[in-house]
């Protein structure tokens, strides 16, 4: 279920974003985000609707995490 | 004002009468530039055409075009009925040499839209030197065909013939563009999806590009990746010539745009239709040689090395993935439709 | 996307192959999802290739499109062959009910749309005010805000929403509560989580003591997830963890949730292949009366029973029938004609037991 993508922001208008994913564009609405959006960020897209904004520290917050439990394999 | 004769097909274009005469005769052929490969051609009206071919093999292929829509991003009907058959000829090994080009169309079809579409026809024949031998027009009853069916079919003459069972264990495998292409346009444009996107079809005949790599004599097997894509024309090559095939994928070429739009849709690239690609298998001594004369063409550019054929799993084709991970890329089941699972 | 780059790169995913084989069960684990999105990247990226042979990663009631009922497909059908124009989601259509697929349906000369969202329904609604457009909403707590929002956008008059959207914690506790239960943890789907927080699960867990991470959807995200798993399983706890915190949050999307209590009420609803689960579907609110598909088509109560019967995916997922012991299977269910949830979806249980007698090792 539930195919998501993280999709950039090249516009807004009212509660309709403009996203693009390697040169495709399509629309996703904003009313199921409760956070103002702007050019820029990136948003999670699922089924036409923001579910979530995305922020890009969180993702070298992952690597953190993957090199955390990583170490266990590491040490013996 | 235009009378509807003029705008519109009507029973009467397909009636074998006088208006049908004047459709063929203003309209159809002198959009061909060449009419005949022997004796009796177009011009002629015949109830059939007389070729001269040259020495060789003759290898005869048959196609019926149906597509919505007619007219897509990067082509239309009329480019993809000769492309299509062209490329079948080239891919069983065989120089093109004349064509076919029958036409259903529905009455009320635009006079425009038809002139549009045999003149796209008309364009690729004409670069490639292919002649229009014959042809047929019928019109059928509004509501009984959905716009136009175009079928063509093509004579070509092989040196040496080149079938898809041909493959033989240690043959690299190569793909000579990247892929999906014509299956993305055309599925963004038959659910008319809200997505813009830069994706236009590939359609283009293959000859030019493929002539000098089949000169070399290293190409062992050869197929188009249509009906579903790469992932079907590595299958069904696997199947007929009884090898497996370990296929690498991070070295399948995929545009970027590609990859996004099918990321957006749920869609795998691999089981997309190409129209202007082709899939070899080349003996490991000649696949340098064949890898150069691809290059030499901007079609074939971006030719790749993406496996190779062995004996273990005969039959199947084994993706190693770009992650690491191993999986069969299978036969797609039917065309792909975006989803949301 | 050199963040997606890196969540695919091959050297990081042979780490974690290291560390799985390193964190091995010592007797075979059957670790379940719930998540059509999560089995497309284990699927296609061949993650299974990289896991001990202890471990077996299992679809489980798969995704919403898998376990919609042939009694709301039917009803689906019905509405199209009245003339509506019936809006869905691609994979919707390919789902077959009791006569057809809703493919199948449109070669008959039913009006049935691919869309990609409620909001392109609602633009057809808006592009054909002469015909009523019906958007049969299937999908989770992922793709029912969406739904949900639409409703409370002054739809047009002739726009009907046809509600088959289901919640996933219920149908957790469903497959748990039966014992004797063979599932050793639970992945659970990123993107139901991304709505209703991580700590929708805390309660089954806790219940039913078995561990549930909640995953992301690149191939490493994936291997995180089930290293997470297999630590959880080798201390001997079983809690909830976190495994995709850059989109899930332990409360959820607080303003997706206000969009669906305040459209919709939750009911019982069925599974396909499976039979009711308490509490586990959505239905209009009464205020959202004028939009609802089955009222403006009386197609609610004419509908039998949930056909065909003898299907046993609910065992099959639980692990007490194997795919050969279900009197359909080969013979009315397969995966060109599929009955249960476990043949519908690709590598559902049945599907995979189908193509290749079993799981392929390579």
């Amino acid at each position: 279920m539930c195919l998501a993508i993280p999709v950039r922001v090249v516009a807004v208008e009212g509660n309709v974003a403009t996203v693009d994913l390697g040169g495709s564009r399509a629309k996703a609405r904003l009313d199921t985000l409760g956070e103002p959006v702007q050019v820029g960020d990136y948003l999670l897209v699922h089924a036409g609707f923001a579910l979530r904004r995305l922020d890009p520290a969180d993702a070298e917050e992952t690597l953190r995490l993957f090199q955390e439990i990583l170490a266990l394999g590491d040490n013996p | 004002m235009k009378r509807l004769l003029e705008e519109k097909i009507t029973a009467l274009h397909g009636a074998g009468g006088l208006v049908m005469e004047k459709l063929l005769l203003e309209h159809i052929l002198p959009k061909f530039k060449l009419r005949a490969a022997g004796p009796i051609g177009l011009d002629q009206l015949d109830d059939g055409a007389v070729l001269d071919l040259p020495p060789g093999k003759i290898v005869f292929t048959t196609d019926s075009h149906v597509v919505k829509p007619l007219f897509f991003p990067g082509g239309d009907i009329g480019k993809l009925a000769v492309t299509g058959t062209v490329n079948d000829l080239v891919v069983m090994g065989a120089r093109p040499v004349a064509l076919s080009l029958a036409l259903v169309i529905e009455e009320g079809f635009s006079f425009a839209d038809l002139e549009r579409i045999l003149e796209s026809a008309a364009l690729v024949l004409a670069e490639l030197g292919v002649a229009l031998v014959t042809g047929d027009t019928k019109v059928m009853g509004k509501g009984e065909l959905d716009g136009l069916v175009v079928n063509t079919t093509g004579i070509g003459v092989a040196e040496r013939v080149i079938p898809d069972s041909g493959v033989r264990p240690g043959d690299l495998l190569l793909v000579t563009g990247p892929v999906g292409e014509h299956g993305l346009a055309i599925l963004a444009a038959r659910h008319e999806l809200p997505v813009e996107t830069p994706v236009e079809s590939d359609v283009a005949p293959l000859w030019p590009a493929l002539a000098p790599a089949l000169e070399t004599g290293g190409i062992t097997a050869m197929k188009d990746p249509t009906r579903g894509g790469l992932a079907a024309a590595l299958n069904e090559m696997a199947k007929k010539s009884g090898v497996g095939m370990e296929v690498d994928e991070a070295k399948i070429p995929v545009r970027p745009e590609v990859r996004g739009l099918c990321e957006l849709l749920g869609i795998s690239p691999y089981e997309l239709a190409c129209e202007g690609r082709a899939v070899l298998a080349v003996a490991p001594a000649k696949a340098e040689e064949v890898l150069r004369a691809l290059e030499c063409h901007p079609l074939t550019r971006h030719a790749r090395v993406i496996g190779q054929a062995v004996e273990s799993y005969p039959g199947r084709v084994v993706l190693r993935t770009a992650v690491g991970g191993r999986r069969f890329l299978e036969m797609p089941l039917g065309d792909p439709v975006p989803r949301i699972c | 996307m050199s963040e997606l780059f890196s969540l695919r790169n091959p050297e990081w995913a042979e780490r974690f192959r290291g560390l799985l084989e390193k964190l091995r069960p010592p007797r075979p684990v059957r670790i379940v999802h719930v998540c059509g999105t999560h089995e497309i990247t284990i699927a296609q990226h061949g993650l299974r290739s990289l896991l001990p042979e202890t471990v077996e990663v299992l679809e489980g009631p798969g995704c919403p499109v898998c376990v919609t009922s042939t009694r709301d497909l039917d009803c689906a059908l019905r509405i199209a062959e009245r003339g509506a124009i019936l809006c869905t989601f691609g994979d919707m259509t390919r789902v077959p009910g009791t006569r057809m697929t809703l493919e199948e349906a449109r070669a008959e000369g039913a009006d049935v749309r691919v869309v990609l969202s409620a909001a392109d329904a609602v633009e057809i609604a808006r592009r054909n005010p002469q015909k009523p457009v019906v958007f049969f909403a299937v999908g989770f707590e992922t793709t029912a805000p969406g739904t949900a929002a639409v409703l409370l956008d002054n739809p047009p008059d002739n726009f009907f929403v046809l509600v088959s959207h289901k919640l996933i914690p219920p149908a957790l506790a469903a497959l748990l509560s039966a014992p004797p239960v063979e599932i050793a943890a639970f992945l659970a789907p990123g993107h139901v989580s991304t709505v209703i927080g991580a700590g929708a699960y805390r309660e089954i867990a806790a219940r039913f003591r078995v561990p549930i991470v909640v995953a992301g959807f690149e191939p490493l995200d994936i291997l995180y997830a089930l290293a997470l798993v297999l630590r959880q399983l080798r201390e001997g706890r079983a809690e909830v963890e976190n495994a995709y915190p850059r989109s899930v949050t332990e409360e959820g999307n607080l303003r997706a949730q206000e969009l669906l209590r305040r459209v919709f009420r939750v009911g019982p609803a069925l599974w396909r292949g499976i039979g009711e689960i308490p509490a586990s579907g959505l239905y209009l609110r009464e205020e959202f009366a004028a939009h609802d598909a089955q009222r403006e088509f009386g197609v609610e109560g004419e509908l039998g029973e949930e056909k065909p019967p003898g299907c046993r995916c609910a065992e099959v997922l639980l692990a007490r029938a194997v795919p050969t012991d279900c009197p359909l299977y080969g013979t009315t269910c397969t995966p060109l004609t599929p009955v249960g949830p476990c043949m519908v979806g690709a590598e559902g249980a049945c599907n995979i037991w189908y193509r290749y007698a079993g799981r392929p090792r390579l």
